[in-house]
């Protein structure tokens, strides 16, 4: 029995019993639902295999979701342990692992994983393009994300999950002080996950630059298709510097090599370096594709052009490569003296310009506007003024001897969230909305939608702002409970209470869905918004090939000038169509990534030699495999042109 | 806009409360380099509220203005392209404020980054503070002795801790004196501050260390010279000395009350210097780490820090 | 498929251009990877805790074959290319092979070298130092050795399938590979080996 004892949890609690249960019962459910309805060959067919981007950021856009609830309930977790001094609710293990699950999955499985499905459903559209450069490489990208995500959440009921915080200091998260093997999860889920991040933007960035339709130069590409671009540039550069940093955490953990280890030579600091390397442009990762959100929703509910797209994009590119130039701003308590502090203090709160700029850009947008709020539309609003108050505040943190008090104290946690939550969370919400008709042919319920924006607004504001006060206090981060005499008690009721509002708030988008799906109306159009960009040109639903004749370019809003401006996008005859082979390689690889992850964390050696074997066996495959695609006859592309008619009808 | 006004409201509550009758610890400095922290908070919160309430009007003007609801059914918004000289306002004003801050932040920087001024020609006292899971010894080489998870520091002369860690990285942090910096196993930092008022202040590892973390605090008691020197005597004549196979069981993880000793572990276990990045005590105490939390089980573990909060309660 | 004639094979397809640019993408990512490595191994070159540095244990003869046998196949590779160019299979064939005949005894040499780094004392947990060394040197190493697979395969591919569009926009990628690896080697050579013995 000695084998099985690695995979007991080391801390036990009905509520982890109670979940093993859950997912035992949820697993059967889908598998049973799955056969008895007989849709097996289908999922396999039409989605696990499929190299279509808009299925892809479908599905990416599920798992996002899914996560969105996995780390909201730690959060809720959390937020009620510590809404009372003294609080029994949680021991500080079970606290530590959730707060660090909580990062984890918010960071790099939920907000990753929704800003590439927004990427991935709408950058070709926006382009004009058939699919992305590498159809298969990006089924493969999500595979590994997913399958990175499944390990990262299967520590919570076999083995135990990490507790060493989401930037898992060492030494710390080494083996002298993380005996359980939590930690390992995390180096090797992240690391899956990232190979799958990485070929993303490896992808995007060669579809971006050579898959543009004719006509449409760097600047007049939609704004949201230059965070994209900026974004995914970020990723190829930053990505790396994990890779390297979480090779070097397993092989401590794992091989006892002595790099981050608190003896023979290890320091302890090189991955706190290595770790913000790479953190602080995810940070812009994150946030970019945001910005390119709302300047797509708001030009289009404002009826008027984006105002200064050149110093949007300049700025942007300036936001790009600064990131990689502040990240000892997350230690300027490490010690390293006045100048270097110094340097990063200013090139930290040199960020705020750009950014600066992109808000003023944003409110001129307004100007002489036509405004009409629409659920999109309130939460680009909303983001405005609360990303503001967070923004500033990260001027403030980026004050280095001032930092010295924020550092490490709720003042930070309030400063990053009301940054991500407006920056990030609205914008994936917004832009879920705005592209829902796109992906699934109908819109959702508008009166739910603002419902669900007063609560997660109200939420924000009333979980956040109390952070500021009781961080001045004096009431450090990640603290699993404080005595009353502290007095922090008032703050982190409040900020329990809008945890609760954030929490219905999400269930409200739930209802949302279920409620449009059930009563929607079908007969929305193509163009439901009346918005600007090539998307919109497309059916709906979108047929899989995009376009069936590639569109012409004269501006970054070429569907705008086609309809007000008597542009012709669609010039020419109808011609045979190349598409992509569907493959199940990626996914079988992807299993195989799982199980040699899984097989390292417990060192089970001979398994994971044998996945790895596998992992080049598919590789060779590939290698060797002949694939030419299909293609799809002027027939076929006129059959399904003349059954959903629309927009493109119209111009032609 | 309802959210507009919430926020607005939240503000001046958030501004009526820091200035309130109970002033938060961050800004209600008793020491010179907490002050110069706090003044640069109020500073930067001043200014920052000024770019706050601008995006505001600006917002509400736009809103008002240019509703949908407001405007004819006919009416096309203009194409506008950027405009050269608002853009260049929208880039210039920000560039002044953030230069503006960026002198204050390095000259504030280097500042808390030396020994307080204005303390006469005393020499900063030097106490050497280290933290183990989860604790903070004190060791005083010039008084040559040590306390655990408690700090008497006498008011009005400089005082520079050394600080290092036998373990994760801890942070030093005493909000009312001034801000904190890391302990690590394998450097020195230096960390000078300086009290200028007697009182007790709440003194904490501020960053992440474990499951212990929560109670990883120390009391902090500044007098006046004279009363720290009645101190030291009676420590110097009443307390045990600490001896080298102490310090280790002291090393060990878990809670401990507020303990005294005379001499210091340093004539023993030297702190670690960076050369080569060699340490002696590193490997040494990392052996030592791993077979003892080898050893403790939970059980035990968390029944050692209910005992320690009790201890708190009756303390207080 | 759109294809242009005036390019030479391995550029020919849309979907070859695509490939080949994804891959110098690719390679932008592996410099950022190597570079973090030389940056770690910088920080960490002097912390040998108890262990061996690196002027103690670097033997420069070993280094001095590896270096030539690699460079080599990097000239050799760029000959077989040249040949694929002037449709000369057979020519690209023999050229290939004997990278990958270079390329494994790099690789031959290296296990030889990690032996002896192992008997002096200089095991991957011996230190930072050798922890980071032996990293960044596997890491490399691993590359070259991935790098014999894939050559292997494609040298099969061609010689069943001839110099199509397809197969030479492999050859190609691939080259660009081994080109890559041979630069790497040139900074391992001379920022580790050389500035370590010194």
């Amino acid at each position: 029995m000695d084998f099985f004892d690695r995979f007991a949890i080391p801390h036990p609690s009905p509520i982890i019993y109670a979940s093993m249960v859950a997912i035992g019962l949820t697993v059967i459910a889908i598998v049973a639902g799955l056969t008895y309805f007989k849709k097996w060959g289908y999922l396999w067919r039409e989605w696990i295999t499929t190299v279509d981007h808009k299925r892809i950021g479908i599905m990416y856009l599920l798992s996002a979701l899914l996560m969105l609830f996995r780390g909201g309930v730690d959060a809720l977790m959390m937020r009620a342990q510590t809404a009372v001094p003294e609080n029994t609710l949680l021991e500080a293990q079970h606290y530590n692992e959730i707060f660090t699950t909580h990062g984890v999955v918010m960071i790099i499985f939920m907000a990753m994983a929704f800003i590439i499905a927004l990427m991935n459903f709408v950058v070709p559209l926006q382009i004009g393009a058939r699919d992305v450069a590498f159809p298969r490489l990006n089924n493969l990208s999500f595979w590994l994300y997913f399958m990175g995500a499944m390990l990262f959440n299967l520590s919570f009921v076999i083995g135990g999950s990490p507790s060493a915080g989401w930037t898992s200091y060492f030494p710390l998260a080494g083996n002298e002080f993380s005996e359980s093997v939590g930690t390992n999860y995390y180096m090797l889920a992240i690391q899956i996950s990232g190979i799958g991040t990485l070929m993303t933007g490896i992808n995007f960035i060669a579809t971006i630059l050579k898959m543009r339709a004719p006509g449409m130069t760097l600047m007049k590409m939609p704004m949201f298709t230059w965070s994209a671009l900026i974004t995914n540039l970020i990723i190829v550069f930053a990505f790396p510097v994990l890779t390297v940093a979480l090779a070097m955490g397993t092989m401590d953990r794992l091989f006892g090599s002595n790099f981050f280890t608190t003896s023979d030579g290890g320091m302890d600091m090189l991955w706190a370096n290595l770790f913000w390397v790479w953190g602080h442009p995810e940070v812009y990762i994150l946030i970019l594709p945001a910005f390119g959100i709302y300047s797509e929703i708001i030009p289009t509910f404002a009826r008027r052009n984006l105002y200064g797209y050149k110093s949007m994009v300049a700025s942007m590119v300036l936001i790009s490569l600064l990131s990689f130039f502040v990240w000892v701003h997350h230690f300027f308590t490490m010690g390293q003296g006045a100048l270097v502090n110094s340097i990063f203090s200013i090139s930290t709160m040199a960020i705020a310009v750009p950014t600066g700029i992109k808000i003023f850009n944003w409110l001129f947008t307004l100007w002489k506007g036509k405004i009409k709020i629409t659920v999109p539309m309130l939460y680009s609003l909303g983001f405005l003024p609360i990303f503001t108050i967070g923004g500033v505040t990260g001027v403030m943190l980026g004050m280095s001897a001032a930092d010295y008090q924020y550092h490490n104290t709720m003042f930070l946690v309030a400063h990053f969230h009301l940054v991500i939550i407006p920056g990030v969370v609205f914008a994936m919400i917004a832009g879920m909305t705005y592209w829902w008709p796109k992906m699934f042919g109908f819109m959702l319920n508008e009166r739910i939608g603002k419902w669900t924006f007063w609560f997660i607004a109200g939420g924000t504001c009333l979980a956040f702002f109390p952070m500021f006060i009781s961080g001045l206090d004096g009431q450090a981060r990640r603290m699993y409970t404080y005595s009353e005499a502290t007095g922090f008690g008032i703050w982190n009721m409040l900020s329990f209470i809008g945890a609760l509002g954030l929490a219905a708030g999400f269930i409200l988008i739930v209802y949302n869905v279920y409620y449009s799906t059930r009563y929607a109306s079908r007969d929305i159009g193509d163009d439901p918004w009346d918005a600007r960009s090539l998307e919109w040109a497309t059916h709906n639903p979108v047929p899989e090939y995009n376009f069936a004749i590639t569109p012409q370019v004269n501006s970054s809003e070429a569907f705008w000038d086609s309809k007000k401006n008597g542009h012709k996008l669609f010039k020419g005859p109808f011609k045979e169509i190349h598409m992509p082979n569907n493959s199940g390689m990626p996914f079988i690889m992807s299993i195989l990534f799982f199980v040699l992850g899984f097989a390292l964390v417990f060192s089970l050696w001979i398994v994971a030699i044998i996945s790895l074997i596998g992992v080049f066996a598919c590789l060779a495959h590939r290698s060797f495999e002949k694939d030419h695609g299909y293609h799809i006859s002027v027939e076929e592309i006129e059959k399904t042109e003349a059954e959903r008619g629309g927009a493109e009808h119209e111009n032609r | 806009m309802k959210i507009k006004w919430a926020m607005l409201a939240a503000i001046f509550t958030i501004v009526t409360v820091l200035t309130g009758c109970e002033p938060l610890a961050v800004l209600n400095p008793k020491g010179p380099q907490a002050e110069t922290q706090a003044d640069v908070i109020w500073l930067s919160i001043g200014i920052m509220l000024f770019i706050v309430v601008a995006v505001f009007a600006i917002l509400i003007y736009m809103l008002v203005k240019f509703r949908a609801s407001k405007q004819s059914d006919d009416y096309e918004p203009p194409h506008i392209e950027g405009n050269v000289i608002v853009e260049s306002i929208c880039v210039g004003i920000p560039v002044l404020i953030v230069a503006f801050l960026s002198i204050v932040s390095v000259q504030s920087n280097y500042e808390v980054e030396s020994s307080p001024e204005g303390y006469g020609e005393k020499e900063p006292l030097v106490v050497y503070a280290s933290s183990s899971n989860w604790k903070w010894h004190f060791s005083y080489p010039e008084q040559n002795i040590e306390t655990v998870n408690y700090l008497y520091i006498p008011t009005d002369r400089p005082l520079e801790f050394k600080l290092y860690s036998y373990g994760p990285i801890t942070s030093f942090w005493i909000p009312q004196l001034g801000g904190q910096k890391y302990a690590m196993s394998d450097m020195v930092t230096t960390l000078h501050l300086a009290a200028d008022a007697p009182g007790e202040y709440m003194g904490r590892n501020a960053n992440f260390s474990g499951k212990g973390f929560a109670e990883n605090t120390f009391n902090v008691k500044a007098m006046p010279q004279a009363e720290f020197d009645e101190w030291v005597d009676e420590v110097n004549n009443t307390a045990d000395p600490l001896t080298e196979k102490e310090f280790d069981q002291l090393l060990e993880p878990g809670h401990l009350g507020q303990l005294t000793f005379k001499g210091t572990h340093l004539t023993f276990l030297p702190p670690p210097s960076a050369e080569n990045g060699g340490h002696n005590h590193g490997s040494g105490s990392a052996d030592k780490h791993t077979e003892m939390s080898g050893n403790s089980d939970n059980e035990s573990d968390s029944g050692h820090s209910d005992s320690h909060s009790d201890e708190e309660h009756s303390d207080h | 498929m759109k294809t242009d004639n005036t390019m030479p094979l391995e550029y020919k397809t849309e979907q070859s251009r695509l490939n080949i640019f994804g891959f110098w993408i690719f390679l932008g990512a592996e410099i950022m990877l190597f570079g973090t490595l030389f940056a770690s191994y910088f920080t960490l070159e002097g912390r040998t805790g108890s262990g061996p540095t690196g002027a103690e244990i670097f033997e420069i003869t070993p280094v001095l074959v590896e270096t030539f046998l690699l460079l080599t196949s990097s000239f050799t590779i760029g000959l077989g290319v040249h040949a694929m160019r002037i449709a000369n299979k057979k020519a690209m064939l023999a050229f290939f092979s004997i990278t990958l005949i270079l390329g494994l005894g790099f690789l031959g040499f290296e296990i030889f070298e990690f032996i002896h780094y192992v008997h002096e004392g200089a095991g991957l947990q011996a230190s930072a130092f050798t922890s980071i060394l032996l990293t960044t040197l596997g890491t490399h190493g691993a590359h070259v050795t991935f790098g014999l697979f894939w050559g292997l395969f494609i040298i099969l591919q061609v010689k069943k399938r001839g110099l199509t569009p397809e197969t030479a926009n492999k050859s190609f990628i691939f080259s660009l590979y081994w080109h890559f690896l041979d630069v790497v080697w040139i900074f391992i050579f001379s920022f580790i080996y050389l500035k370590g013995m010194m």
